[in-house]
């Protein structure tokens, strides 16, 4: 089989650790029922599963009660849960400049039932003022969500600071770290953040279709679920039940995804959260400084990996970015993004709207001599 | 095997919580057998956690402010 250099992390993590496969193997051969619901030693045994897992969340951010993990299909289900499940007509809510149409889209839909949205500008190269955030913050101002690293620009955002500015003003604060979670450390109360969404198939190395939420204590009691039904618990009764995790949880769990996604957050911990921000840092600026050597490129973001995630994204002059990214996979075996990701606010915000760029994003199992193979690439690509 | 006349059954209002107290209970090395709610009971479909009787102060302690109880029953 030919190499391939995979540059689409920041959709999918690829490869996966062998432990992350070995997990689901593992579960699949051995247990493969239904959690929370027969009483029998499968059942309890798959529980089990998915209890580790919890618990394997709730110490990688800083959250003080596994049952407040609440596991769904994706950090984007999570999302729609924080956004169409809390906000009421009347509300405002303050987003930035950088989303994710995970954010935007199910905003948007709030906006048309009388939800009103603020979205803070952000730079050229997709930096926020948490300043900015403060200002637009009015009294009926439900709650800010805002992503912790574009997935565009992978600039990462003040989120601390934002979530300092929230907690003074009692306006509950959401963050979208689908670009993060397994990469740049988060804690929960040290960043004064209410509602957390993540997925597991990026950089905590799980499988697709798996991701969780993570909300503070109280919030149940305002946050409805987008989806009712069959829990295990209270099956006498019609009425949904009102407690975590069970709330957010109808119907049957993923348990193969989150046995994987377990087994890569013990991956994420093993090799410890800085040695792969550091790996990543050092590659990024290997391609940045690359990139910025030739002068075809044009480079979008802050340019420097140490205030940005391993997401590069650039335009070759003249040349589209789909034909870019196309010539890459056929020729160079190299396979990347172009186009808007999902993140048209994001491209308005770094005027790439709406031509795209090519979004490389590397990840931990690259190494240099991949980053040298792109940059050789692109220079071939820049000389036709 | 435990002697069923002298324990008692904790019931929770979900799995994931009766699971999170055997990870507790084992850490405490509290035995414990995870049993079907017994339908006299509760009409529920889920499990509970039988203890010795004897255990039932420590038990309450090691869970408690981490997994709420719902009940504790006596079983024969």
């Amino acid at each position: 089989m030919e190499k391939i250099i995979y540059m689409d992390n920041a959709a999918t993590s690829w490869p996966k650790p062998e432990e992350t496969i070995k997990a689901m193997a593992e579960y699949f051969h051995s247990i493969g029922a239904s959690p929370g619901r027969s009483g029998h030693r499968l059942s309890l045994d798959a529980g089990r599963v998915v209890l580790d897992a919890r618990e394997s969340v709730s110490e990688l951010f800083g959250i003080k009660s596994l049952l407040r993990v609440v596991f769904t299909k994706n950090a984007t289900e999570s999302l729609n849960i924080a956004i169409a499940g809390l906000l009421k007509p009347g509300d405002h809510v303050i987003t930035s400049g950088m989303e994710h149409n995970s954010v935007m889209r199910p905003l948007r839909v709030m906006e048309e039932s009388g939800v009103e949205l603020s979205i803070i500008p952000c730079s050229l190269s997709g930096e926020m003022d948490p300043e900015d955030v403060g200002r637009h913050i009015k009294k009926n101002t439900r709650a800010i969500y805002l992503t912790h690293a574009s997935n565009v620009t992978g600039t990462i955002m003040p989120i601390a600071e934002t979530g300092k500015i929230a907690r003074e003003k009692g306006v509950i604060f959401c963050v979208d770290a689908a670009q993060t979670a397994g990469v740049i450390p988060i804690d929960v109360e040290e960043m004064f953040i209410d509602i957390l969404a993540f997925t597991g198939h990026k950089a905590l190395f799980g499988p697709q279709g798996t991701g969780g939420l993570y909300m503070a204590e109280g919030l149940e009691k305002e946050i409805c679920p987008i989806m009712t039904g069959g829990t295990g618990s209270r099956s006498e009764s019609e009425e949904h039940p009102d407690f975590l995790p069970d709330k957010y949880e109808a119907g049957t769990a993923n348990v193969i995804g989150i046995a994987g996604l377990n087994a890569g957050i013990r991956f994420v911990r093993s090799v410890g959260i800085e040695s792969i921000r550091k790996k990543e840092s050092e590659l990024t600026a290997i391609l940045v400084e690359g990139l910025r050597s030739i002068p075809e490129v044009t480079l979008y973001g802050c340019g420097d990996a140490k205030k940005q995630t391993s997401v590069v994204s650039f335009n070759i002059s003249g040349m589209d970015c789909a034909r870019v990214a196309m010539a890459l996979d056929e020729e160079f075996n190299i396979m990347s993004r172009p186009g808007l990701q999902c993140a048209p606010a994001a491209h308005r915000t770094i005027g790439t709207f709406s031509a795209g760029a090519v979004r490389l994003s590397l990840g931990y199992f690259l190494e240099k001599d991949d980053i040298q193979a792109v940059l050789s690439a692109v220079e071939k690509l820049v000389q036709r | 095997m435990m002697d069923t006349k002298t324990c008692l059954v904790l019931l929770f209002d979900s799995a994931s919580e009766a699971l999170l107290a055997e990870k507790l209970f084992k850490r405490a090395g509290i035995s414990y057998k995870i049993i079907p709610v017994p339908r006299h009971l509760s009409s529920d479909c889920g499990v509970c956690i039988r203890v010795f009787a004897s255990d039932k102060e420590r038990a309450r302690e090691t869970l408690d402010g981490r997994v709420d109880i719902r009940d504790i029953c006596p079983i024969d």
